[in-house]
């Protein structure tokens, strides 16, 4: 918990690997909480680039999502990340859009 | 939270009206292994089940404001399951391990699952193990050719039971058989007379189940680029497996079905997959329900030399190869180098 803000921590949703170490046990590299949400929030600003849409991890909890015009959303998962991103980035993400993985094919290759 | 698959697991026995769901269930709940079960039934019929742990339910579904059918909360379920775990922990009733819902003749399993992932209570004490449908093989095909709701049970289920064979001839049952592997393609089938005794397997085998994870997981090792296309039935659904080469980045993997759920859930009927993570020697399971992903779980060994990733798709209007190259992009966009990333 922080201290500050007193926000529990633990997202407990399903693609959080540190919520499930059993499951992820093997893993050649072990990976701490801090680090995946980095990770995670990195490949989010990528993926999120095309609708203008930037990302922060805000206290380790909390993912804050600001649009071009300055319109803002704090969300708690990344299930909830999509809805906010319609919201604020005026169009519906779509992750089979034709444009859009031509933006990102462009980006990545 | 506790571990996954240590919650009591539930089990969703549907099937169109007349199906037999209730002559199957009666069958499996005579099982030794079975013994320490609580049933929800939602129709009292003109089979009896004599079971001690038996409740009856009324299926009411309460719509979210989305107004997305498969995100309903069945509350009818959330008062049951509360109140069956309140009557454990008091000793008002027998232990169970495990809870069995009989659904209606035209029930939709989506909202059951939302139920019990969404509920603040339910989610720490139960799991969805899987879904069993009957289906009779005397007049499955005109149901799955007339009804929607027979097509969804069927595309949503980890077991097909096959029931009534006798009331029909061989080529009407394998013609049956075959539509519902089209609609299908990681499910087991089986017909009822062919159910032997070690059949409490159609309950307790799932990705969660230490016994049988490995079975499960084998059901699932379809060849790549299978595509089964049932679209001469009246709701398009197609069942495909997508095969990827290269080791897949769980974050990135993350990313990436949690925003094609969002997008496309109504029409993902099931996602299940055995996926060969970076920097794991073993294989990691996933498991979702329309826009419902359920925790992961993982396999000791690969069930054979073959470690690629696959991932089995049931849906609805969407293309096999659009979700191929969006996959194979959003894996290839974490290894981009940070600065092309910015």
């Amino acid at each position: 918990m922080c201290a500050l803000c007193g926000i529990l921590g633990g997202s407990g949703e399903w693609s959080d690997s540190a919520s499930a170490p059993a499951v992820f046990a093997s893993r050649a590299e072990k990976q701490t909480r801090l680090r995946e949400r980095q990770e995670r929030t990195r490949l989010l600003n990528a993926v999120l680039k095309y609708y203008g849409v930037s990302v922060k991890d805000w206290a380790g909890n909390t993912y804050l999502l600001t649009g071009r015009t300055g319109r803002t959303a704090m969300v708690n998962a990344v299930g909830e990340i999509w809805s906010a991103v319609d919201r604020i980035g005026g169009r519906r993400c779509d992750p089979l859009d034709k444009d859009y993985l031509g933006a990102l094919r462009g980006r990545s290759g | 939270m506790a571990d996954y698959s240590e919650l009591n697991p539930i089990n969703i026995v549907t099937g169109f009206l007349g199906s037999g769901k209730t002559t199957l269930l009666r069958q499996l709940l005579s099982s030794p292994k079975l013994a320490d079960v609580a049933v929800l039934v939602n129709e009292f019929g003109e089979i009896g089940l004599d079971h001690h742990l038996l409740r009856g339910v009324t299926e009411s579904v309460l719509l979210l404001e989305n107004g997305c059918v498969c995100c309903a909360v069945r509350g009818d379920l959330q008062q049951a399951l509360r109140e069956l775990l309140s009557q454990r922990t008091r000793g008002a009733i027998p232990h169970f391990r495990r809870v069995v819902i009989e659904t209606s003749g035209l029930a939709d399993p989506a909202p059951i699952a939302y139920t019990l992932l969404s509920d603040a209570v339910l989610r720490h004490h139960f799991r969805l193990s899987g879904i069993v449908t009957t289906i009779a093989a005397n007049n499955g095909a005109g149901q799955l050719a007339t009804f929607a709701e027979a097509v969804k049970q069927v595309s949503m289920a980890d077991r097909v039971v096959v029931t009534k064979g006798d009331l029909c001839d061989a080529p009407t049952l394998a013609a049956l058989m075959s539509g519902v592997r089209r609609l299908n393609l990681a499910a087991q089938i089986v017909e009822s007379a062919d159910i032997s005794d070690d059949f409490h397997g159609l309950l307790t085998d799932d990705i969660y189940d230490g016994e049988g994870k490995q079975r499960e997981a084998r059901r699932w090792m379809i060849e790549p680029h299978t595509t089964q296309d049932a679209h001469a039935h009246t709701t398009h659904v197609e069942s495909f497996a997508v095969v990827c080469d290269r080791p897949l980045d769980w974050t990135s993997f993350g990313v990436w079905a949690s925003m094609l759920l969002h997008r496309h859930g109504s029409d993902i009927l099931r996602l299940k997959g055995l996926l060969n993570v970076a920097g794991m020697p073993t294989p990691v399971l996933v498991n979702g329900v329309q826009h419902l992903m359920h925790p992961p779980s993982h396999l000791p060994e690969w069930p054979d030399a073959d470690h690629r990733s696959r991932l089995i798709f049931i849906v609805r209007g969407l293309q096999r190869a659009r979700i191929e190259r969006s996959l194979a992009i959003f894996n290839e966009i974490v290894n981009a180098p940070a600065a092309s990333m910015a």
